[in-house]
């Protein structure tokens, strides 16, 4: 510890220096690159994990269960999956910033002359990496398994974009509900409550085997209208023969993840104020 | 203020709040905190648990807006320009505020990086902390397996990445064991020796003895004393020699002979058979009361000599009859 005042004698100075929330975003969220090189054991079970999903359902339960308009299950099951590994992302979004929170490390952020949307920019980066990786890793295990996109390189493109738009209007609500939720056991609840959101779509079945009144509410949810449109831009069964949705799939898959940004992202800013409170 | 007005303008504080006022719901953190700690000094924040310490020092390092009053790094207002004041901080929180899950180097760097230095730079001063801090043999491994003293040196040098103007610690020794409090204590004197003004808040009355140039006490949200750690100490009835006697009986006798050595009043405890008597400085008064005893053929069984404790600064600060319910709680 001698050399402590000589240290601190020769420490840069700097002042009037400008916040660039994009420089600064990115090396907060590179901080969750070096966590997945030194941990990257919840990454790849998270992985394991869904791809565990698929092989139940395509495998174990695909066979029971027949698609109304007709198709292979499993070319039905793949996109639907992953418009629910988007869906779950929330769920890491929303731990991560509990837990930043919760442990003085958003406070030290917060203490030094950084942007104010740096963290909660760099959230979203880290965040919009990991989930689009995923995708990757789903994607190419769903090709080994016999999943087949039958369309063009645009329409899969495309589909992509769609299920990382819906990802990314899943980050608002992820950093919202951390911020505001944070140590209290409500956390766990929102990641219980992930399920029975992710079951009410038609990432499994089609909306039109379920009892009216559920069918509607799998319609409306969100995921399912990802699910849909990545099925249809993909060239895959949708498991849908009419109505609103399998008509205007992608229109839906659009303006849901547009609606959602709309309301969480300023809220997400609110709560992100709020913690000066 | 005016600073705009060149170099006669008397240079602002390094710290000063007026009237500051926090509630939370139906507590008040703070209530009409006033404090001024001039530049290049240490300054200590004194107060039991819930006196308002931390919302203080938050309030300061723009992480709390306040209710009331107003606060000034350097002169510039916390409130209106919040990013100017974050330049010129460091902040050491009262939990710790590192990466976990990364090694003590990728901290340092990634913090020097936000705080603008190139990947180069952040590099060289991060070795050059880790040095200073005594952490090289650890740099690259996880924080997560580190011991308290290693955290919160590594949440120090954190906070050190550019030279701040004025560096907050917020019970920086609380949980520390006695070499861990000497480490901290060193690299504080070191940091001011550096000309960076440091508040730091403190539990202990002999940290604040040690550290500070000048300390407030503060209880309630509020400051309820002031001064140089001497002048406290005046107030507070300085150091206390007890001695505990042999014999019950010769308690009295005792007494007479500590009074008189001792030049000060001294105050029996039959049940403890404890004889104290307070005295300005006592190193000083100690060899007198122990050959006035010796001479007066008084035995005792143990002789101490100790600091007034924080709950005596209180009890005295705060005055029994100053209102009707005891202004601390039991502990
Ligand atoms: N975020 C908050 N929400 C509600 N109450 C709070 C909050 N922060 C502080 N308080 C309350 O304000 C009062 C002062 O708290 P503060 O943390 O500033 O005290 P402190 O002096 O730092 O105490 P300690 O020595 O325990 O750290 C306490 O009664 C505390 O419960
Ligand atoms: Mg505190």
């Amino acid at each position: 510890m001698t050399t402590t005042t000589s240290t601190l004698r020769g420490a840069p100075v700097r002042r009037g220096h400008r916040p660039n929330a994009l420089r600064e975003g990115a090396l907060i969220a590179r901080r969750d690159v070096l966590h997945w090189v030194r941990e990257p054991w919840g990454i790849i079970f998270g992985l394991a994990f869904n791809f565990m999903l698929v092989l139940m359902f395509g495998f174990l339960f695909g066979g029971a269960i027949a698609l109304p308009g007709g198709g292979d299950y499993l070319q039905f099951l793949l996109p639907g999956m992953f418009a629910l590994t988007m869906l779950f992302g929330l769920e890491s979004t929303m731990t991560a910033m509990a837990e930043d929170a919760g442990r003085g490390i958003t406070d030290r952020f917060r203490s030094l002359p950084i942007s104010s949307a740096s963290v909660a920019l760099g959230r979203a980066l880290a965040d919009l990496a990991s989930s689009a990786l995923s995708l990757a890793v789903l994607m190419l295990g769903g090709l080994v398994i016999g999943w087949r996109p039958t369309t063009g390189p645009a329409e899969i493109a495309l589909g992509v974009v769609l299920l990382l738009w819906l990802r990314f209007a899943l980050l608002w609500l992820g950093i919202f509900l951390g911020l505001r939720l944070r140590g209290s056991g409500a956390v766990t609840a929102v990641q219980v409550l992930v399920w029975p959101i992710g079951f009410l779509s038609t990432v499994f079945v089609s909306a039109e085997t379920m009892p009216g009144w559920l069918g509607a509410i799998a319609e409306w949810n969100p995921v399912s209208a990802t699910a849909t449109a990545a099925r249809v831009l993909f060239g895959n069964p949708t498991g849908a023969t009419s109505g609103w949705l399998a008509e205007n799939a992608v229109l839906a898959a659009s303006v849901w993840p547009l609606a959602i940004t709309l309301v969480f992202l300023p809220l997400a800013a609110g709560a992100y104020r709020r913690l000066r409170r | 203020m005016n600073t705009a007005m060149g170099s006669t303008a008397p240079r602002p504080p390094a710290l000063r709040g007026a009237g500051l006022a926090k509630r939370y719901g139906t507590t008040t953190a703070l209530d009409g905190f006033d404090l001024v700690v001039e530049s290049a000094t240490v300054h200590g924040l004194l107060g039991p648990n819930g006196a308002g310490k931390t919302t203080a020092v938050r309030c300061f390092t723009t992480l709390t807006d306040l209710d009331e009053g107003t606060a000034a790094i350097d002169g510039i207002d916390v409130r209106r320009d919040p990013a100017a004041v974050r330049e010129r901080i460091g902040l050491v929180g009262q939990f710790h505020a590192v990466d976990e899950a990364l090694t003590a180097r990728q901290n340092l760097v990634l913090f020097g990086r936000l705080s603008g230095l190139s990947k180069t730079h952040a590099h060289e001063r991060s070795a050059e902390l880790l040095d200073a801090f005594d952490l090289t043999d650890a740099a690259d491994r996880a924080v997560s397996g580190f011991s308290g003293g290693m955290r919160r040196r590594l949440d120090i040098a954190a906070s050190l990445v550019l030279t701040p103007a004025v560096l907050f610690l917020d019970e920086p020794t609380t949980g520390l064991d006695p070499r861990g409090r000497a480490t901290v204590w060193q690299a504080v004197r070191d940091i001011a020796a550096a000309g960076t003004t440091v508040l730091l808040t403190t539990q202990y009355l002999d940290e604040a003895d040690q550290l500070a140039d000048r300390i407030s006490v503060m209880d309630h949200g509020r400051v309820i004393a002031e001064g140089t750690p001497d002048e406290l100490k005046a107030r507070l009835g300085g150091d206390r020699v007890q001695v505990v006697v042999a014999d019950a009986g010769r308690a009295d006798a005792a007494a007479a002979s500590m009074a008189r050595a001792a030049g000060a009043e001294a105050s029996v405890d039959l049940d403890t058979r404890t004889v104290t008597v307070e005295v300005a400085n006592g190193a000083a008064t100690l060899a007198p009361i122990v050959r006035a005893l010796d001479a007066d053929g008084i035995a005792f069984d143990d002789l101490v000599l100790r600091r007034p404790t924080l709950d005596e600064v209180f009890l005295h600060l705060t005055g029994p009859a100053t209102s009707a319910e005891p202004r601390l709680e039991p502990r």
